[in-house]
């Protein structure tokens, strides 16, 4: 239980942060600003891996979410010339819950590492469907996101309306994330972590508590799918593909689970290391980022939120 | 025209494939508690290795039968220098931790490796086409199949039978059973369990090379080639049971089979029916079809 003190703080030092991201455009060049923006709505997309994740799942498929949202934006701007946000992303959110709440009941009788290879598997049936369905998905070219709008204005600068759409957004997210958490349902899934036979003779409902999470979080990842999507300005198949699954939990355990801001904090670092490792060494990008993985692995294991948090805690 | 022998002998070619790159995966599945991640890279490194012995050592046209025992000598060497390397240095460290970090350190290792790769061979694609143009075509009852993947099926087939008699019939095997069924009894009976999971990782690491060595003639040999294999053999694998070799060789089959057919009666649907057949087999039997059943601990 976090004490009131630490959570007030925790409070102002969470608006303080946001309060210093928005004012980031006077600052810095365009594309550190593209950068933050698209860190954050990847990270949206993070925070729904750590809500399972507290539960000891592991989505593995996440990627799933993510595309599904990421095309929804896709579809509408493309193929019906609808790129009006304030349409397409509540879509996005609605389709990715209702497609979060029929695969949960499946996938809620999983445990473990199965949990994490069926929805491995759900998310790559997703990318042979885009990639074989040329004429419905564009196959493997993708398609382009054009005529982004916000409440029926086109503007002149869509990047940094994008930039602060992503901001407000984030913020909305991490608080139903926290709120989510500190409900009586997070605390369930907490517990689940720990034992499931317990919770179950407690009189309540494991298998519960794992939908709920399943649901908000494929909706919040399919909400960081479709801003990724008006930020990139376009959508292809790999967006759901393993390796991108991957990376999201990489992102996950690189921030920590310990708190609803930790997959921010991955997510900025990771992205900001990606791109430099790609700027300094094309070549072995990869390579910067494995080693990063495995740096933070054995000597972070409770992510870098803890160095926040608890600068002086010694790694186990 | 009759497809039925042709669905069969591809669904059978196909699957010795399949078997080949995923035994390994519920092999060291079965003894460490790891999903290998990186295993579809020692894949890749197997076929490169392949491919530049038979470059090097096979003369000019490589159609020679030298190059058989290059590409199983390619895979040794996988096996008994990364292998090892791999689980000394970076596995044995997170024994016994969350699943998750157990994933996620062989996700960095896939990271790492597929950028060494790139390093040492480069992005241009290898062609060893010598030993596949060896075996010519067969007949057979009137079509002309390509004879090398037949080739594979017989050396997926002693692997498999080898697999299974070292684990039922050699010390080293019942050392692993007793260290899958329990590590901690395992090891107060006097068995060197360390020593156990590095051979059982080099063993797994061995069977991905052979699987990547012995297919470099079949395809080009280029960066990004283990990417896609891996999630078939996590499907593979899963269908059967994590950790069940009887049940990856049925999983093999099936999946052989179903995209033979969909590859003859609705080529669009291809890779989907193996992922369609993986969650089906699971929504019927959720711990795979030879897979058993972890008990809850209170």
């Amino acid at each position: 239980m976090i004490a009131t003190a630490t959570r007030s703080r925790l409070a102002s030092g969470a608006i303080a942060a946001f309060a210093v991201i928005a004012l980031l455009p006077l600052l810095l060049s365009d594309w550190v600003v593209f950068l933050v923006a698209l860190a954050l709505a990847k990270g949206v997309v993070v925070l729904g891996v750590v809500l399972l994740l507290r539960g000891g799942l592991i989505p593995f498929g996440q990627a799933l979410y993510f595309a599904i949202g990421a095309y929804t934006v896709g579809f509408l701007a493309n193929r019906f010339g609808i790129g009006e946000a304030l349409v397409a992303l509540p879509l996005a959110i609605v389709i990715s819950a209702l497609v979060a709440a029929a695969l949960g009941l499946l996938l809620t009788r999983f445990r473990g590492i199965y949990f994490a290879m069926l929805s491995l598997a759900l998310s790559m049936i997703l990318y042979t469907v885009l990639i074989k369905f040329y004429d419905f998905s564009g196959g493997t070219d993708g398609l382009s996101v054009r005529g982004f709008a916000l409440a029926g204005v086109t503007p002149a600068h869509p990047g940094l309306v994008q930039y602060y759409l992503v901001l407000v957004l984030t913020a909305a997210v991490v608080y139903v994330g926290a709120r989510f958490i500190a409900s009586p349902l997070g605390y369930l899934m907490q517990a689940v972590r720990y034992n499931e036979i317990r919770i179950e003779y407690l009189g309540a409902s494991a298998g519960r508590a794992i939908l709920a999470s399943y649901v908000i979080s494929g909706a919040i990842s399919g909400l960081g799918g479709a801003l990724v999507a008006y930020l990139i300005g376009h959508v292809s198949p790999d967006l759901a593909f393993w390796v991108s699954s991957g990376d999201f939990v990489f992102v996950a355990v690189l921030g920590g689970t310990s708190s609803v801001f930790a997959p921010l904090v991955g997510s900025i670092a990771f992205e900001f290391v990606k791109n430099y490792a790609l700027k300094f060494s094309p070549h072995t990008w990869q390579l910067t980022l494995g080693v990063f993985l495995l740096l933070v692995i054995y000597f972070q294991p409770q992510g870098l939120w803890t160095l926040l948090t608890h600068p002086r805690a010694r790694p186990r | 025209m009759n497809i039925l022998p042709i669905i069969v002998i591809d669904g059978i070619t196909f699957a010795s494939w399949l078997f080949l790159v995923s035994v390994g995966i519920t092999f060291i599945f079965g003894v460490l508690r790891i999903l290998n991640v990186a295993h579809g890279s020692l894949y890749a490194i197997g076929a490169y290795l392949g491919a530049t012995l038979i470059l090097q050592f096979a003369g000019h046209d490589q159609r020679s039968w030298i190059t058989l025992p290059l590409l199983l000598l390619a895979a040794i060497a996988v096996g008994l220098t990364l292998g090892p390397l791999i689980e000394r240095v970076f596995l044995r460290r997170v024994y016994g931790q969350d699943e998750v970090i157990g994933l996620l350190t062989t996700f960095a290792l896939f990271l790492i490796l597929e950028d060494v790769v790139r390093l040492i061979w480069g992005i241009e694609p290898y062609l060893v086409e010598g030993p596949f143009r060896l075996f010519g075509r067969v007949r057979m009852g009137g079509i002309a199949f390509a004879g090398y993947p037949f080739l594979l099926t017989g050396v997926a087939t002693v692997a498999g039978l080898l697999l299974w008699f070292i684990i039922h019939h050699t010390s080293f095997g019942r050392q692993v059973t007793c260290v899958i069924n329990d590590r901690e009894m395992a090891g107060a009976l006097g068995i060197n369990v360390p020593r156990i999971d590095l051979m059982a990782f080099a063993l797994g690491t061995f069977l991905a090379a052979l699987g990547g060595a012995f297919t470099a003639p079949m395809m080009s040999v280029e960066p990004g080639m283990g990417v896609s294999v891996l999630v078939l053999a996590f499907a593979v694998v899963a269908i059967g049971g994590l950790g069940s070799i009887g049940g990856a060789a049925l999983g093999c089959i099936l999946v052989g089979l179903a995209r033979a057919a969909a590859v003859q009666l609705f080529p669009e649907i291809e890779l989907f029916v193996i992922y369609a057949l993986m969650v089906a087999v699971l929504l019927w039997r959720p711990q795979g079809l030879f897979g058993t059943i972890e008990l809850r601990k209170l």
